[in-house]
């Protein structure tokens, strides 16, 4: 074959917004994927990743419309064929892997029925084949039992289980190319370490082209060769993946990688100011201009065109000579260190929480709940002014425990102290005003979290007028005053929600929580719904705010690198239990947990030159084993019976990093050492 | 940035006003706000520019067609069908019109309560509504309206509060979709009292689905209403109205169609006219989730 397998030619698709205009969601794009190639599109949310992905297939969504341009697969134009044509093609020689394909595998049919109809449609295998092509595709994406695991329905599998499925129902047709559109996003770290390793080695063996659309630069700088960087709908850069990430000539992608927190790093990432522009915003000159450091008057007046450099890449810019000034070495804020003044601000004594309640019948029955707890034993104090990270996959009981703290979930046994003495009590309802005030939460998603139909204004009145019975002007000098200390003006009183960017909104909602002017403030999970420009904002703004009030955080996610940017000490958990907790350099470094050594292992890092380590399996984990270790069914380092039997103790250096393994810290240390010179 | 596009009035009127723009862009809800709103003039001035007295009767003159003294033609006891058929939707618009506030205030307030509450006082209230709504509703407004008679008095909070009913579940189902929303349990863990989180987070969040509720039932209980009055327990005679009229001039409809078709027309106009507003108003409000914007 002579050709690239998809050619996209000067691609623009827009639609007609209330005004009548037409508006461009992506304007002008080129893009050639050669055979056998793996290319990677990145951008942030809105930059039009997906809406390119899916026009390579021919598909718009609903309101959409090609304006230029064409899309050839194989050399055939695709928005030129019939649907039956576009039918035998999709899914066949052209696959897509979408995001969740928990949504898209179909719930009531089980996984065997679902690939055999792929087959049927998609392959020439011969109708008696079916089952056993079927248990080999299953196999080779690596699933256990594959025989099982056809006659299973979609829920019954994990998040990560379910991706494979797709990937082998995308295998199925045989594809010449395959698209992926965010395909480990919503994942567990090591689940995601564990797939993209299967991308690779399946677009390897088959010579399979890839399209990896995703707004994780870790991801695709472990599966792509080449890397398109898109923003506000056009294609402002592409390179291979080792220009891109390690010196882009866009200065728009030197920010995005300053942005994102790395391990290594002992300062906190740069934030992107401003958002992009609105389809049909970006105006005459380069869409980057109102966040670029390097805009002249040039960049306001002008487009810049996609122009080739010398090294080989591609760049929309008319300073790439100058990207160097926007350093990828450009340090952020350090983190702020409050030193702890020794006093207790919370503590939890053998905290337990239990989802499940005894039903009515077993009650009558006299039945005793013989079922573990979700969370269990946990010790932890932090002391004021501290922060203190808590990281943990999906289900390792993080948030619930944030809940517990917050009074919105009862624990089911232990004890919740706030201050030295200040018992809490476990409902909210029976909580004095003092105790609320003094704690308050954050949420994940902005969206969620903020009443839409409330104004800001309203917003930030319920705390002030609930805890200081503020009103009148006294009431908005106060809420000026509080948006002004998360960089917000007064203006954005009177707007809704919906008005503000991801970004903004979350700090509507930070600025709610310090309206009660607290102590605690617990975050869950505050930055994973933002990209990654606007998390590093939020995480400078959150550092910003405690060296101001000496605040404590309880800060809770996923993402091991915004752990260590922002706290002091970390709490590792695993199926509701602690498996090691330390100050965060020591919980980053060796000796550790053999769980916090699997998780940082699995850590996609923005940089060719690093590779995750797989040590576990990504098996998920519905509920705690009843006895012993909770980690024992995936631990590499498992020693024996013992830890299936008892549970293991906790041993504890000097410094106050303490880890929970029936291997001796000194045995561990080791063995991770020797692992490290290999 | 795009600051300066953002309007700077959000108060209620400014949303109100756009929801009502929205409403007339769409061809239903023109015209179904057009009938709405020509039938509720109707019903105000019509006492003065009707032609004739309702109450005249005229036995020289009964049954006749459509003429140009008599539009309509006349009833069996010779009196104008024009006439009539402008004056019949008074009572029931008037009716309707204060019963249906109270309904769906009620309903949604409760339905919004037990939404909130949950667990198993909410299953238990659920089920007590299910069995409510299980009977035939004419036979349980039959039983009061027997008992206590007719009249504005008993038929408005007879049909308040068994319209309320329905509401109950609609206003719950629409707060179960809002309760389980960060924001809620963010004013929990704030510690604001319940009726606070009904009033400000919950309610405004729902009233868009109220509204719309609010105008299907409105059309129901108008349909109610002229039944009622159809079988002779609303609007006694000599005050003419629709469900009356149809009553009365259903024995002649072989020979003067006329005399059914005036009100029939007049009842269905206005029920058309309620459901095309409520069908855009949904829209408009993005209560219709297959009509959200593509993009």
């Amino acid at each position: 074959m002579t050709g690239p397998v998809l050619d996209i030619r000067d691609v623009s698709v827009g639609f007609t917004g209330k005004s009548g205009a037409t508006l461009p969601v992506l304007r002008n794009i080129d893009l050639q994927v050669a055979e056998g190639e793996s290319l990677g599109i990145v951008g942030e949310s809105g930059s039009g990743k997906s809406t390119l992905a899916l026009a390579a297939m021919g598909y718009l969504k609903r309101g959409l419309r090609l304006l230029d341009g064409s899309v050839a697969f194989r050399g055939q134009d695709m928005f030129s064929r019939t649907r039956q044509e576009l039918e035998k093609i999709r899914g066949g020689e052209l696959a897509l892997i979408p995001q969740n394909s928990g949504q898209s595998l179909t719930p009531t049919l089980r996984i065997g029925a679902q690939l055999i109809e792929a087959l049927r449609l998609h392959s020439a295998v011969p109708g008696a084949e079916h089952v056993a092509k079927a248990t080999e595709l299953l196999g080779q994406v690596r699933l256990p039992d594959p025989q099982a695991i056809l006659s299973r329905f979609p829920h019954e599998l994990s998040g990560g289980q379910q991706q494979r499925v797709a990937v082998a129902m995308a295998l199925a047709g045989e594809p010449h190319a395959l698209l992926l559109d965010e395909p480990t996003t919503g994942l567990d770290v090591t689940t995601q370490a564990h797939i993209l390793e299967l991308l690779r080695d399946i677009a390897r063996d088959r010579g399979m082209a890839m399209v990896y659309v995703s707004h994780d630069l870790g991801a695709i700088a472990r599966v792509c060769d080449r890397v398109v960087v898109m923003y506000a709908g056009e294609v402002v850069m592409e390179g291979t993946t080792r220009q891109v990430l390690k010196s882009p000539a866009h200065p728009y992608a030197r920010g995005l990688l300053a942005s994102i927190p790395r391990l290594a790093d002992r300062h906190l990432p740069v934030a992107l100011d401003g958002r992009p522009p609105a389809p049909g915003d970006a105006g005459d000159g380069c869409s980057f201009v109102d966040r670029c450091a390097l805009a002249q008057d040039l960049c306001r007046s002008q487009r810049p065109d996609l122009t080739a450099l010398p090294t080989g890449e591609l760049a929309r810019c008319f300073f790439t000579d100058q990207a160097d000034r926007v350093s990828r070495t450009m340090s952020g804020a350090v983190p702020v260190e409050i030193k702890p003044d020794g006093a207790t601000a919370l503590q939890l004594t053998d905290l337990s929480i239990s989802y499940h309640q005894p039903s009515l019948f077993d009650r009558v029955l006299g039945r005793s709940d013989a079922r573990v707890a979700t969370v269990d034993e946990i010790d932890v104090t932090v002391r004021r002014g501290e922060t203190l990270g808590l990281v943990g996959e999906s289900g390792s009981g993080k948030s619930t425990i944030l809940k517990s703290i917050a009074g919105l979930l009862p624990p089911a046994g232990g004890q919740i102290t706030l201050a030295q003495s200040e018992a809490l009590a476990t409902v909210v309802e029976n909580r004095p005003p003092d105790h609320l005030r003094r704690i308050q939460l954050v949420f994940q998603n902005p969206d969620d979290s903020l009443n839409p139909r409330q104004t800001i204004a309203e917003i930030l009145e319920q705390p002030l007028r609930l805890y200081f019975g503020l009103t009148g002007q006294a009431l908005h000098d106060r809420s000026v005053e509080i948006l002004d200390r998360v960089r917000l003006g007064g203006h954005y009183l009177d707007r809704l929600p919906s008005q503000l960017s991801g970004g903004e909104k979350q700090r509507v909602a930070v600025a709610r929580a310090f309206a009660a002017d607290p102590e605690i403030v617990l975050c869950d999970e505050v930055t994973s719904a933002l990209d990654v420009s606007v998390q590093a904002a939020v995480l400078d703004l959150l550092n910003e705010l405690k060296e101001k009030q000496g605040t404590t955080y309880i800060f809770v996610s996923h993402d091991l690198a915004v752990v260590k940017a922002l706290s002091d000490r970390v709490a590792v958990l695993y199926q509701g239990r602690l498996c090691e907790i330390g100050p965060s350099d020591q919980v980053y470094a060796t000796p550790s947990h053999p769980y916090t050594e699997v998780l940082l292992g699995a850590v996609l890092e923005p940089d060719p030159d690093t590779a995750p380590t797989l040590a576990a399996d990504d098996v998920v984990e519905l509920s705690p084993p009843a006895q012993g270790c909770p980690f024992q069914r995936r631990c590499p380092r498992k020693i024996g019976p013992i830890c299936d039997s008892e549970t293991p103790p906790w041993h504890q250096t000097a410094d106050g990093h303490a880890i929970r393994c029936h291997h001796a810290i000194t045995d561990l240390a080791a063995a991770q050492a020797g692992q490290a010179a290999e | 940035m795009s600051v300066a596009s953002v309007p700077n009035e959000n108060t209620r009127l400014a949303r109100f006003l756009s929801v009502l723009r929205d409403v007339m862009a769409r061809p239903s809800g023109a015209v179904g706000l057009t009938l709405v709103m020509a039938h509720l003039l109707l019903a105000i001035i019509s006492p003065l520019i009707v032609p004739y007295d309702y109450k005249a009767m005229n036995s020289a003159m009964m049954l006749t067609g459509p003429e140009a003294a008599h539009w309509l033609g006349t009833d069996h006891l010779g009196r104008d069908v024009f006439t009539r058929v402008l004056l019949g939707g008074r009572e029931a618009l008037l009716v309707t019109g204060i019963a249906t506030p109270i309904a769906v205030t009620w309903g949604g307030f409760v339905g919004i309560f037990f939404g909130l509450v949950g667990g198993r006082i909410d299953e238990v209230m659920m089920r007590v509504v299910d069995a409510f709504l299980s009977l035939p509703w004419i036979l349980k407004m039959l039983v009061l309206i027997v008992t206590f008679g007719t009249g504005i008095e008993v038929l408005i909070p007879t049909l308040a509060f068994f319209y309320g009913i329905p509401v109950i579940r609609i206003a719950r189902a629409a707060t179960h979709d809002v309760v389980a929303r960060d924001f809620v349990s963010a004013a929990r863990a704030r510690g604001h009292r319940r009726i606070t989180i009904i009033r400000r987070e919950l309610l405004p969040n729902v009233l868009d689905t109220l509204m719309v509720e609010g105008a299907m039932r409105w059309s129901w209980m108008l349909l109610a209403f002229s039944s009622l009055s159809f079988l002779g327990f609303g609007v006694s005679p000599p005050t003419p109205d629709w469900g009356l009229m149809i009553a009365d001039a259903r024995g002649f409809m072989s020979f003067a169609p006329w005399g059914v078709l005036g009100p029939v027309i007049a009842l269905s106009s206005l029920i058309i006219g309620i459901n095309l507003t409520a069908d855009a108003l949904a829209k408009a409000l993005g209560i219709d989730r297959a009509q959200k914007a593509p993009v």
